[in-house]
């Protein structure tokens, strides 16, 4: 099964679409500008119907797996079901319309939301932290990172000009109090930590963990990807998290939408406030104010006042779930995920023991024997018809398989998911051949990826014309 | 469940959270029913006044336009919406492609040769090209020409600090220079000397870095045919809504020198064993969960669903129906500007410089004509003088496709009365 590109079906003949015409007296553009200004050669746009848009579009969706047809147990992504009613609440004209320079008292029903802080959170707080420090007179050059912590963080650490000092996890898969002893020093602005951490464990010496980073002088900055796991159980504020930000697709239910738009506010402790990114929304008398005003903000991070509409489907969740249903959504995919962690348990194995939280990893290091990877079991999955695990990740387990199954899914379908683990593991020790030519369910099967970089670099340098990322019509 | 686990509570499994961070519940509301909480919202929504697109004459970033009914149709499949990052390309080809028909198409449109996968938004587009310069020339000043819209601006200068860039405003590049950018149409709508701009930067052995309008292209001359290196933008106009600023769409297209240094997710074409085409991520090796501290962007996501929606308005539009939209713009665009420049006081701020479908305005007494306006139910021009004090009194209009003639008279009838 495969859909051709919208150039490869585009027709000549194809009709442009209905549209106003001018329908007042003015010269056409080409009579107005200098020639300099004008575009010579017309875009290569397709031209097709919009009958044919719409098959073409309708044939690629129902070449995704995703989670309205799918289990999609991607560690570390919280693939959640997205409720429908959120796509409405964001659509609302009184929403989808609003002009971003409209005047204040016009979209009082918008500010109530606190549109503030937009996204990119990591680096958005760690700049904080940093203004926070140079404030005090205090030029702290240094982020502690954990070996399992996610790869923006260092990313961002690094953009904010910090230099990342890793710190290792201990054997019970949680932060080395010793190792983080021996890295910190008054150097140190922050440590980026997630709770529980990427291995799904709860970072149970966090007290500690904290008044070492604050006897220090340093910061300690939350990475939300994780939070799904305790609403309503326990709160990044009272284990002494600074500063953290939120990922509202992943907890808040927002479409993951293919890869974006999220949506990452930030949440900050009384020291920080002054170094809130701005605008900020001020209530006064009853009344919401953009506070531009902000001296010793960070400056601006986002056009306008970030992803608002994803505010509003995030909104909408928390409105219908209330805490009892929010804190029963934890602790419903903390069930699921030890639920889950114990049937596989033994089909793979399970480097860290005891109850995990909201996601668990295991590895595929035991059908290294059989040369069967954490990929191939990936691949064997997808022709199961469930979408696979997050592999290779975290970086601190050797052929990581890291499954976040959330409080969505039924045991009916943790159960199948688990028999299907099974059934692959047994492939691996009967068949591993078979396993490495998996997907075969799938519209395409294993894809070449080291040629396409191959080609690409080809295109680069010269020795191909054609360019591998995008379509090109032939003989241009 | 429980007993499956081999634990008699739930508490068991929370055994590792100490127990003086457990709290006994939210302090929250408890839930609602779907029926009471779209009241709500339905309520909060309506604490908002929202103005007729038809009598929408502020742009400043953000446009109406007509957005064709596919485009939601579209992204309103739960396949696109509900899917994450293609990292299984097996089980991912409708989004991979949708995003190599978007590269597709954002190249076309900028003449360039190579797009990405989407950023999030103009502004921090600008930001990521400028973070491109500096890294490829090696020099980190970011000169900046003209009217770039002040928040990119903004957002520019918040980047900068941290990654060692220098961002001043001007338009003579030195050998300290990485890039100079300009915006064409610029912030007030008027047309730059892109071609004279591109030159100056590439004499100084810096790159030129165009923020341009996708719409204009249809029209205007794109970056790839006066030789900037790379192009950047806001997407919104490409069957977004307003939505108070976000989610919105960024897109970035290079010279095929650049191509390495991309921020964010690039999609290829590749095969399978069968010679099946298929399409992947790809040059992954430039990005953060491989890379870590040493990406030159932290950029996780894209916004893959606007992308989408952008391409099926593109592929909606094709070349004919775009430039319909844009010439439609511009002529009426015109015809307000001549009624506009007429009325007593009122007057053309740049009379002899070119625009497309915005353009500034001298108004005598601004805020009480914009206050009239909202009363008939008019979203009147943006005054600009509140990032630029030389503009004081100075105020954009913009006109589309969306803004019929009746809609023009009844926004001049208003001004007369």
């Amino acid at each position: 099964m495969s859909e051709p590109l919208s150039f490869e079906l585009s027709r000549p003949g194809a009709e442009p679409p209905r549209l106003p015409a001018p329908g007042l007296s003015a010269a056409p553009s080409a009579d107005v500008l200098p020639k300099e200004h004008l575009r010579v050669k017309p875009a290569d746009l397709p031209r097709l119907s919009e009958a044919e848009i719409m098959r073409h579009y309708s044939r690629l969706a129902s070449l995704n797996y995703s989670i309205s047809e799918q289990f999609y147990p991607l560690g570390s992504c919280t693939m959640k079901y997205n409720p429908v009613a959120n796509e409405a609440a964001a659509a609302l004209p009184g929403f989808a319309g609003l002009h971003p320079y409209q005047d204040e008292e016009t979209v009082q029903g918008a500010l109530e939301l606190q549109p503030a802080a937009g996204a990119h959170g990591e680096w958005t707080a760690l700049r904080m932290i940093q203004a926070y420090h140079h404030s005090r007179g205090d030029k702290r050059t240094e982020v502690l990172v954990p070996d399992s912590a996610h790869g923006t963080n260092p990313a961002s650490a690094a953009l904010s000009g910090f230099q990342v000092v890793e710190v290792r996890s201990g054997r019970d898969g949680r932060i080395s109090l010793s190792d983080l002893e021996s890295k910190l020093s008054p150097r140190v602005a922050a440590l980026m930590l997630t709770n529980p951490n990427t291995l799904g464990l709860f970072e149970r010496e966090i007290l500690d963990v904290a008044e070492m980073v604050h006897a220090t002088g340093a910061m300690l900055y939350y990475d939300g990807a994780n939070l799904n796991a305790f609403m309503g159980v326990c709160r990044p504020g009272d284990m002494g998290f600074d500063a953290v930000h939120m990922n509202l697709h992943k907890t808040f239910t927002t479409p993951h939408g293919g890869g974006g738009p999220g949506a990452g506010p930030v949440g900050v402790k009384a020291e920080l406030v002054p170094f809130l990114p701005h605008p900020t929304v001020e209530k006064a008398d009853g009344h919401f104010k953009l506070d531009f005003r902000r001296p010793k903000s960070i400056g601006r991070v986002r056009s306008f006042y970030g992803n608002f509409g994803m505010l509003v489907r995030a909104y909408t969740y928390v409105l219908a779930m209330g805490g009892d249903g929010l804190t029963q959504a934890s602790k419903d995919a903390v069930l699921s995920a030890n639920y889950l962690r114990k049937q596989v348990d033994g089909v793979l194995e399970i480097p860290h023991h005891g109850p995990c939280m909201h996601e668990f990893v295991a590895t595929a290091h035991n059908l290294a024997s059989q040369g069967v990877r954490a990929l191939d079991v990936a691949k064997g999955l997808l022709d199961r018809d469930f979408y696979a695990p997050t592999i290779y990740f975290p970086l601190v387990v050797p052929e990581a398989i890291m499954v976040e199954p959330t409080e969505t899914e039924s045991k009916a379908t943790l159960d199948a998911f688990a028999e299907a683990l099974k059934e692959i593991v047994q492939e691996a020790k009967t068949n591993p051949a078979a396993l490495h030519e998996a997907p075969r369910n799938t519209p395409v099967g294993r894809l070449d990826e080291v040629g396409t970089a191959r080609r690409i670099t080809a295109y680069l340098t010269g020795q191909s014309e054609e360019p591998v990322l995008r379509w090109k019509r032939a003989g241009k | 469940m429980l007993a499956a686990i081999g634990v008699e509570s739930m508490d068991d499994l929370l055994v590792d959270i100490p127990s003086s961070l457990r709290i006994h519940e939210l302090k929250l509301p408890d839930g609602l029913s779907e029926l009471d909480t779209m009241a709500e919202i339905n309520a909060l929504a309506g604490k908002n006044r929202v103005f007729a697109d038809r009598l929408t004459f502020r742009g400043g970033g953000v446009y109406r336009r007509f957005i064709p009914t596919a485009v939601a149709a579209v992204t309103g499949k739960p396949e696109f919406y509900s899917a994450y990052t293609p990292y299984q390309p097996e089980a991912s080809q409708g989004t991979l492609q949708a995003i190599f028909e978007f590269q597709t198409l954002i190249a076309e449109l900028t003449g360039l040769d190579v797009a990405n996968a989407s950023l999030y938004d103009g502004a921090t587009a600008v930001a990521e090209a400028s973070m491109m310069a500096r890294v490829h020339t090696g020099r980190d000043e970011v000169l900046v020409a003209g009217y770039l819209h002040p928040e990119y601006l903004e957002v520019l200068r918040a980047f900068g600090e941290g990654r060692g860039m220098k961002v001043r405003r001007g338009e003579e590049p030195s050998a300290k220079t990485a890039a100079l950018v300009f915006q064409q149409p610029d912030f007030l709508g008027l047309l730059v000397d892109a071609r004279g701009l591109t030159e100056k930067a590439h004499a100084a052995g810096a790159l030129a870095i165009a923020c341009v309008d996708p719409i204009s292209l249809a029209i205007l001359a794109p970056p790839g045919e006066y030789g900037a290196d790379i192009a950047v933008g806001e997407g919104q106009q490409l069957g977004l809504a307003p939505s108070y600023g976000g989610p919105h769409v960024g897109f970035i297209a290079c010279r095929k020198e650049l191509v390495r240094r991309l921020p964010g997710r690039l999609i290829g074409s590749s095969f399978d064993s069968a010679g099946r085409r298929g399409f992947v991520l790809t040059l992954t090796a430039r990005e953060q969960h491989i890379r870590r501290e040493k990406a030159t962007s932290n950029i996780c996501t894209n916004h893959s669903l606007c992308a989408l929606a952008a391409s099926v308005y593109m592929t909606y539009m094709g070349e004919a129906g775009l430039r319909q939209v844009a010439e439609t713009s511009f002529q009426r665009a015109h015809a307000l500007a001549e009624r506009l420049a007429k009325l007593p006081g009122w007057e053309l701020a740049f009379p002899e410089r070119q625009f497309l479908n915005e353009f500034p305005v001298i108004v005598p007494k601004p805020g009480p004509v914009l206050r009239k306006l909202a009363r008939k139910g008019i979203l009147g021009g943006l005054e600009v003088g509140r990032w630029f004090r030389e503009l004081r009194g100075v105020v954009t209009f913009t006109c589309t496709e969306v803004n019929d003639p009746a809609a023009i008279n009844q926004l001049l009838e208003v001004l007369t009365s």
